[in-house]
């Protein structure tokens, strides 16, 4: 069992206490919002619900959803808890699409932020001997302020570098011995193929662990730079929304994220019906902050679909896992009723051994919903007999049924041959909704 | 004593066959023998010609798949029966023919059969026994 613990007495609490707990949190919370966001209240309101009616963890489905549209109306004062004299800090979405999220901190929401950010790093066996190169970006966006954070509390020597200037970042790597290195996984492959070129051997690397984020990748991802930088790659979980990374972590386990459940409640809901979903379900994760005070959202609707599990953790830590996100409700499908994700359709192929490159083509004849897939042929997998290219689709068919649940008729294509805009594959075409 | 067959994957759409060609003729490459096989979905186009390595480079600079796969090839007279007694030797030999095509020269009086199995020699060693005679690429350019 892993002595990595920031907060051991949190991280492994019984599950009796951990709901104790959340239940003290809740009921003072709910209060807290009801008194302060008049935009909540109305929504409480509307459905009938005063916060006598929460009297623990349990009664939490009571309460109404928030959902990007809320923060949007609510932009940017509507869903503040707190006097702004009492808030010390703000951090903001990219804003890439619609409106920006604006988020406040009073200096107990940076400092529970930050704890969270000190587990991640100690769970990764971070100590205040090691160097942590923070290689996020700084500024608005959540990642550099609160890994940066959260290896100050740790102890580590932390290097501020922000993301970027790449040449730098080796060197304050190589030179001052940088043992962890934290920014989006992307940019970890990038700079673990920079170092590559340059003839860097993964023994030559001073580091012994990553945590990346912010992003989607893949368990692919993660071997190719756990490979090149010769690290144990983790991921970490987290939004501005609720604060920003450290919301959910990986241990040594690496099999899905411990979510820092005494500050964040998950729950999983069908993302038609809203209704909560038992441990195990696939469903639209959903957050509560127990605890924050400025910012403090309850039942926050994230749109990433993903599974929670209570499942004994062999790190000895109690708290809930959360598995990697399997893609947004805004690109669910439901196709024959049963929910599609394109990233099971990449996930397939990857493990099929086919490049990501397909597209989904969904229409309707006759009420029936017709799935077809075209997938790109790959210069590995051509051969000259045409049984053995019908046998190719009829397998790959068979994986994804396996995966969904339902059958697709898959047809190979000629390499890029599916249609791209702006670079970007086109994945799905729905022609129901032309109807 | 193989022929090297250039083997392209294009899709079963309207053109795609004619852009193949199209982009031989422009780079001089002549197609000796030609064969389609098709689904709905894809066709696969088998090629001789006279220069693959050429052909090759210049379909998969225009992003063609293309592999070269070994096959045999026979002079058969230009005769009825001549194909069937061919196919009956292999027959006999427990051979199993993948797929098949022929054509015919413009001067000779002989057919050429052009045939997909999984080994090569043994199909060569039987027709050769059988008084056959095989070609090669080098022969069907100068046919
Ligand atoms: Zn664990």
């Amino acid at each position: 069992m892993s002595q990595n613990y920031y907060q051991k007495e949190i991280e492994t609490m019984p599950l009796e206490e951990m709901r104790k707990l959340q239940s003290e949190k809740l009921i003072r919370q709910v209060k807290h919002v009801y008194e302060n966001v008049p935009y909540y209240r109305n929504l409480m309101d509307e459905k009938g619900v005063k916060p006598e009616d929460i009297n623990g963890i349990e009664d939490l489905h009571k309460l109404p959803f928030l959902t990007k549209a809320d923060l949007r109306d609510a932009y940017p004062y509507g869903l503040l808890a707190k006097p702004l004299d009492e808030c010390v800090r703000i951090q903001s979405t990219s804003g890439t699409t619609g409106r920006r999220v604006v988020a406040f901190y009073t200096q107990h929401d940076v400092d529970l932020w930050e704890d969270c950010c000190a587990r991640a790093i100690t769970a990764v066996g971070g100590t205040k001997k090691d160097v942590c190169q923070v290689a996020y970006g700084y500024g608005l966006f959540t990642g550099g302020p609160g890994l940066n954070g959260g290896s100050h509390k740790v102890g580590c020597l932390t290097l501020p570098m922000s993301s970027g200037n790449t040449e730098r970042q080796i060197q304050f790597m190589t030179d001052l011995n940088a043992t962890i290195l934290c920014c989006t996984p992307s940019y970890a492959a990038y700079i673990g193929e920079t170092l590559k070129e340059q003839g860097y051997k993964p023994e030559d690397i001073p580091l012994k662990a990553g945590i990346f984020g912010a992003e989607p990748w893949t368990e692919e991802m993660r071997r190719g730079i756990e490979k090149t930088l010769g690290i144990k790659a983790y991921d970490i979980y987290g939004l501005t929304e609720t604060s920003g990374p450290g919301v959910a972590f990986e241990c040594e386990e690496q099999t899905g994220m411990h979510v820092n459940e005494d500050h964040f409640y998950a729950e999983i809901i069908d993302p038609e019906t809203g209704e909560v979903l038992p441990e195990g379900s696939k469903g639209e994760l959903v957050f509560t902050s127990l605890d924050k005070e400025a910012f403090p959202l309850l039942r926050y609707r994230t749109r990433d679909i993903c599974v929670l599990s209570r499942k004994k953790c062999s790190c000895g830590r109690t708290l809930i896992k959360m598995a990697k996100p399997m893609g947004r409700t805004d690109d669910m499908l439901i196709i024959r009723g049963v929910n599609v994700f394109p990233s099971q359709i990449e996930t397939v192929l990857l493990n099929e051994g086919y490049e990501p490159n397909y597209q989904i083509i969904v229409d309707r004849v006759k009420n029936n919903d017709t799935f077809d897939v075209n997938v790109e042929m790959t210069s590995d997998k051509f051969t000259d007999k045409v049984s053995e290219i019908i046998a190719m689709e009829k397998s790959l068919a068979g994986a994804m049924k396996t995966m969904l649940g339902i059958n697709p008729t898959v047809h190979l294509v000629a390499p890029k041959s599916i249609a791209r805009s702006e670079g970007k594959a086109v994945r799905v075409i729905d022609k129901r909704k032309l109807i | 004593m193989a022929i090297r067959q250039l083997t392209v994957f294009v899709q079963n759409r309207k053109g795609t066959v004619v852009s193949v060609t199209d982009i031989l003729a422009k780079n001089n490459i002549n197609i000796r023998a030609l064969s389609i096989a098709e689904t709905e979905d894809f066709g696969i186009l088998r090629l001789i010609v006279d220069n693959e390595t050429a052909a090759t480079k210049i379909l998969e600079e225009n992003g063609y798949l293309i592999k070269i796969i070994n096959v045999v090839g026979v002079k058969i007279g230009d005769k009825p029966g001549a194909l069937t007694a061919a196919l009956n030797v292999l027959d006999k030999a427990n051979i199993n023919v993948e797929y098949l095509y022929a054509f015919m020269a413009r001067t000779e009086k002989h057919a050429y059969v052009v045939l997909r199995v999984e080994d090569n020699d043994a199909v060569e060693s039987a027709l050769e026994n059988a008084g056959l005679h095989l070609i090669t690429n080098e022969d069907i350019c100068k046919l």
